[in-house]
């Protein structure tokens, strides 16, 4: 359980860290807040030649809240997020999801960019992204683009960040006024991975239902607001089209099940805060 | 910065519980093994080397991580505090003394991390119930205590610093 030989480089600046992913031809990783990586270096699952330390980047801790976006920079901790004076006015939903991600010694530590380059597909942060239809904003010596979620992301652990890429910050839309926002999972103990995660956002037009562990990725659908008889049905559906993955931490049957008992709440907490 | 080779070893230095130290270090070496084989400072134990366990718990620059999950090269001009830094001069600190009263440990071996951890907490919170302490000790695991003694020990740390009265320890 110690990591393999790497070189170390830790950078001060967005274009030498775009430089190293460049130079290094694939075999490089970013550093943010190593709560995952650090963890596989450990497992040595991945054995990078180059390990670009981002987790003091100048300029890069910064939550600004503009025209109805709030950018995270991406040296910024999930607890720095969690503590946000603006959180619960502008990211509701992230104010009730951030608490389940990990620990807090993981969050002191862990990044909200990194848990979205991680892409593991019962991570809280990817899918609050998803249901909200966030963007990343990807940097390299080729230039920026702006992926919103559905495009960045591609599967388990995998997304559309090339490797010689960073995400340098997210774009999360702020609240709707009026909207209700809704969030649950179930997991084997508090701050462990979920077994099904579900993500709820309630319009006077719609419901946005995002799930989380159930496939490769977050899965997103939309309804129009349904009445009441027809919700269970609804969520039936979907845990029969979703809820097919089987393994060590859950069987189907279960997952399917918690489609429909956590789906139901967690709509239930939406569309109680619909104004 | 200038790229660090795997297989040389770079010389840090960093706080640890309010002194200078340094030592040498590759980039792979975690901070866990870099305090206790590099400065033989083994009051962080360690467990399961990949963030489950919680034994390995430090604080850096205030806040509780994981030092198996920590490159010791990140740590150079940082502060650090471990286990060590918490008794001064051969008395231990309220949340160790309360520990002892409440039986809040039996082997040991978590009682480091979840110290650190705690007095994070101690520090930072205006508001310590045993809601939030349970959050904190979802980051550890105690196969010996049940956790029960742990919560009720650090409540009446929390209440002694609220009321500035110190509880006896007969
Ligand atoms: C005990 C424990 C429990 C956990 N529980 C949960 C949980 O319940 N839910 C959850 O979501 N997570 C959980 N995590 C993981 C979470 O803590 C990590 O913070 C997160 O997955 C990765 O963020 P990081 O900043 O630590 O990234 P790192 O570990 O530094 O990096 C992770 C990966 O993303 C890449 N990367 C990081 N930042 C960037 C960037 N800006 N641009 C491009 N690539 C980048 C790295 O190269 C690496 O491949 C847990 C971790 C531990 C140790
Ligand atoms: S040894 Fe670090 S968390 Fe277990
Ligand atoms: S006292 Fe033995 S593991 Fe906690």
């Amino acid at each position: 359980m110690k990591p393999p030989v790497f070189d170390y480089a830790f950078a001060d600046h967005l274009d030498e860290v775009a430089e190293f992913l460049a130079d290094e031809g694939g075999e490089a990783r970013v550093l943010a807040g190593g709560q995952s990586l650090i963890a596989m270096l450990n497992m040595r699952l991945v054995q990078p030649t180059l390990v670009v330390d981002i987790s003091r980047l100048p300029d890069h801790d910064f939550i600004t809240l503009k025209e109805g976006v709030v950018e995270i920079g991406c040296t910024v901790t999930q607890s720095a997020l969690q503590f946000w004076p603006g959180l619960a006015e502008s990211l509701p939903l992230l104010k009730r999801a951030l608490p389940w991600v990990g620990h807090r010694q993981t969050r002191n530590k862990g990044t909200v960019c990194g848990s979205i380059a991680h892409a593991d597909p019962s991570a809280e942060l990817p899918l609050c992204l998803a249901a909200l239809n966030g963007k990343a904003v990807l940097y390299s010596s080729r230039g920026e683009r702006v992926l919103a979620a559905h495009e960045l992301q591609v599967g388990t652990l995998e997304t559309a960040c090339a490797p010689d890429e960073m995400i340098r910050a997210l774009r999360f839309p702020t609240a709707e006024t009026g909207a209700g926002y809704g969030f649950g999972e179930v997991a084997y103990r508090h701050g462990d991975f979920a077994i099904v995660a579900v993500a709820v956002v309630a319009t006077s037009e719609c419901l946005r239902i995002a799930l989380g562990g159930v496939g490769e990725k977050p899965e997103v659908c939309e309804w129009p607001l349904l009445e009441d008889k027809f919700l269970d049905d609804a969520l039936n559906d979907l845990a029969w089209k979703l809820g097919t993955n089987e393994d060590q931490h859950a069987t189907a049957y279960y997952r399917r099940s918690l489609i429909r008992s956590l789906g139901r709440r967690v709509v239930g907490e939406a569309l109680a805060c619909l104004g | 910065m200038p790229r660090l080779n795997a297989g040389q070893r770079h010389t840090i230095q960093f706080e640890l519980n309010g002194k200078s130290v340094s030592g040498e270090t590759e980039p792979r070496l975690l901070l866990s093994d870099f305090l206790r084989g590099v400065l033989g400072s083994t009051g962080s134990h360690v467990g399961c080397e990949h963030g489950v366990c919680g034994a390995c718990t430090v604080r850096v620059n205030g806040c509780a991580v994981r030092s198996c999950l920590t490159l010791a090269i990140q740590i150079n001009g940082e502060k650090v505090e471990t286990v060590e830094g918490l008794a001064g001069n051969d008395t231990l600190s309220p949340l160790q003394r309360a520990f002892r009263r409440h039986h809040a440990l039996q082997c040991g071996f978590c009682t480091p991390g979840i110290l650190m951890s705690l007095s994070e907490l101690l520090d930072t919170g205006t508001d310590v119930n045993e809601k939030n302490i349970r959050e904190f000790l979802s980051g550890h695991l105690c196969r010996c205590t049940g956790y029960g003694n742990i919560v009720r020990a650090a409540l009446e740390v929390f209440a002694e610093n609220r009321s500035g009265r110190a509880v006896s320890d007969d």
